[in-house]
């Protein structure tokens, strides 16, 4: 059975120092992956490898069965790789819905199939914004969102790429408690679509109501990959996030 | 609610919604009525100052598609403004036969292909790196100009202009005009076309985020060699005619920094996000310089023949601090 996603020994260096060294990661198709480690362990690094926003030195990455390796980032979002940033980069001079009209017209419309256009295309905007919660703020500009509407943003223009597999890198910081549990359940509804998703999160709640498994980076390794109940209890990973 | 918020918009578009081929026709109607006034007014002064006005509402337009919609600052106006000129006087060397119209458009062609060679070369520099690339283009370009004997090198080339317009009768300055008024309702229906399309929104998310477009499915390097190629080609075209302008072509007055300045101090003063933006601000700016320039103030304070550059630099500055949307911004609704 072939993986989704499989990440093969990748390495990661900047200069003298190596982010990533020999990760291993492979996501089934429909599987919900949490990833952790403390700050710096090479989690966005790893994300940015995946999407082709770095060029990873040695290993590779195959997706949906295809090698990524000398795909650029937009190939790869096209072929259904889609990631939301940590910090958002919103497309600051388009409104709310303009924004979550690019990916829709360079991946869904350009990917076999019915292209949307007109009202059909901005329907579906402003359905992908109620999904998270900005439908009423859809003709303002991002520069009027808060911090949190402008994860929210993000998210939704990951989702209308409309992925195969979504990796939402931190897309809950600062978020207030009702809110983490609406993005949770919306990323699980997505799910339940047949989008995988990898979760990339500080939050322990958060990515352990989440997470079917549990995947931790620290300095570059991936130190633990399995079941999070086991994985939290992992001596390796208490000794890296509590110290000796 | 969703569906309330979608008929809104789908009305707010069509008071703004005019079909490509009705916009076409509106501007060709306003050209019409622009030439015909001309031709009422009968004055060959006019048309040398109207033709000005409307090669910088190409320049400025051409200028806009690569510098507003992508956000990429191209210094190097001169080179691929004086490639079409040039192009033209070999034309005129070799193939003197040959319509203007004709001429326009292979000195498009080379503009365009110079275009997409020095994108090639230097898209991957982003900001400031990328103007610089540009200027230095600006200055190769005139350095192969001036020893170039056969155009006329340093020296200069004269290009004898036909007595008479072709086709619609009169001075040769009314035809001249005519053609770039032509040129102009091409190029500003081919900008406002890019803004309606994918395209348009491809190059606004560039210019908002590089990394970003290119994670929503944006293919950046192949849009900015296209929106490099447009630019460059609407450059040479403008440029195209100059030769029969001016007669004289010579490198300082083909490569003269007054035409890198204006083509992106009117963008800049009119409104860079929209087409409509170059065309208020060639007409405003380039407007005033002629203006300026026939009226009695040059004689009474003896002024130098800089001082329309300084103008348009004076409010270059003014507008880049106080108005950065510019003019079109100081008119448009806020969102909602």
């Amino acid at each position: 059975m072939s993986a989704l996603l499989h990440v093969e020994r990748l390495s990661k260096r900047f200069g003298g120092f190596t982010a990533l060294q020999e990760v291993d990661l492979e996501v089934q198709a429909g599987e919900r992956l949490g990833l952790i480690g403390p700050n710096g362990s090479g989690k966005s690094t790893l994300v940015n490898c995946i999407c082709g926003t770095l060029r990873n030195e040695q290993g590779s990455v195959r997706f949906d069965g295809v090698e990524m390796n000398w795909l650029t980032a937009h190939q790869r979002t096209r072929r259904g790789l889609a990631r939301s940033f940590q910090l958002p980069r919103p497309f600051g001079s388009l409104t709310l819905a303009e924004n979550l009209r690019i990916p829709i017209l360079y991946t869904v419309n350009a990917r076999d199939g019915q292209a949307l256009a007109g009202p059909a295309l901005l329907a579906r905007c402003l359905e992908l914004l109620a999904q998270v919660g900005l439908a009423d703020k859809a003709h303002r500009l991002p520069r009027d969102l808060t911090q949190i509407e402008m994860r929210k943003l993000e998210l939704a223009r990951a989702m209308a790429a409309a992925p195969k597999l979504l990796i939402a890198d931190e897309a809950m910081a600062g978020l207030s408690h009702a809110e983490v549990d609406e993005i949770i359940a919306l990323l699980i509804r997505l799910n339940g679509q047949g989008v995988t998703v990898i979760m990339i999160e500080h939050i322990m709640r958060a990515v352990m109501e989440f997470s079917q498994r549990l995947a931790v980076l620290v300095a570059g390794r991936k130190i633990a990959d399995g079941n999070p109940k086991d994985v939290v209890r992992d001596p390796e990973v208490v000794r890296a996030y509590l110290g000796e | 609610m969703v569906s309330s918020v979608a008929r809104e918009e789908e009305e707010r578009e069509g008071l703004r919604g005019l079909g490509h081929i009705a916009f076409i026709g509106v501007l060709a109607v306003a050209a019409a009525a622009v030439f015909g006034i001309a031709r009422w007014i009968d004055n060959s002064y006019a048309f040398f100052a109207a033709y000005v006005v409307v090669q910088y509402i190409v320049l400025g337009t051409a200028w806009n598609i690569l510098g507003g919609y992508t956000g990429y600052v191209n210094f190097g106006i001169t080179a691929f403004f004086a490639i079409g000129a040039y192009s033209s006087v070999v034309m005129y060397k070799l193939t003197p036969w040959m319509p203007l119209p004709v001429m326009i458009l292979v000195g498009g062609v080379l503009a365009a292909l110079v275009g997409l060679g020095t994108g090639y070369l230097t898209l991957r520099l982003r900001g400031v790196f990328f103007s610089i690339a540009t200027l230095a283009l600006a200055v190769v370009v005139q350095t192969l100009i001036t020893n170039w004997d056969f155009v006329g090198g340093a020296r200069g080339a004269y290009v004898l202009r036909p007595r008479l317009a072709p086709l619609i009768g009169g001075e040769y300055i009314q035809y001249l005009f005519l053609v770039m008024l032509g040129l102009c309702v091409v190029s500003l229906a081919t900008a406002r076309a890019i803004e309606r399309s994918a395209l348009g929104y491809g190059f606004a998310a560039i210019r908002d985020d590089e990394a970003a477009a290119e994670a929503s499915g944006v293919p950046t390097l192949k849009l900015k060699l296209i929106a490099t190629a447009l630019s460059g080609g609407f450059m040479g075209m403008a440029g195209a005619p100059l030769p029969y302008y001016v007669t004289y072509l010579d490198p300082a007055s083909g490569f003269s920094l007054n035409y890198a300045v204006n083509a992106i101090a009117m963008p800049l003063i009119g409104g860079t996000m929209s087409w409509v933006g170059p065309l208020i601000g060639a007409v405003f700016v380039g407007g005033l310089q002629e203006y300026i320039r026939a009226s009695s103030l040059y004689t009474y304070f003896d002024l130098n023949p800089a001082f329309g550059v300084l103008i348009t630099g004076v409010l270059m500055v003014v507008f880049v601090i106080l108005a950065p949307q510019g003019i079109v911004g100081l008119f448009k609704r806020k969102p909602r």
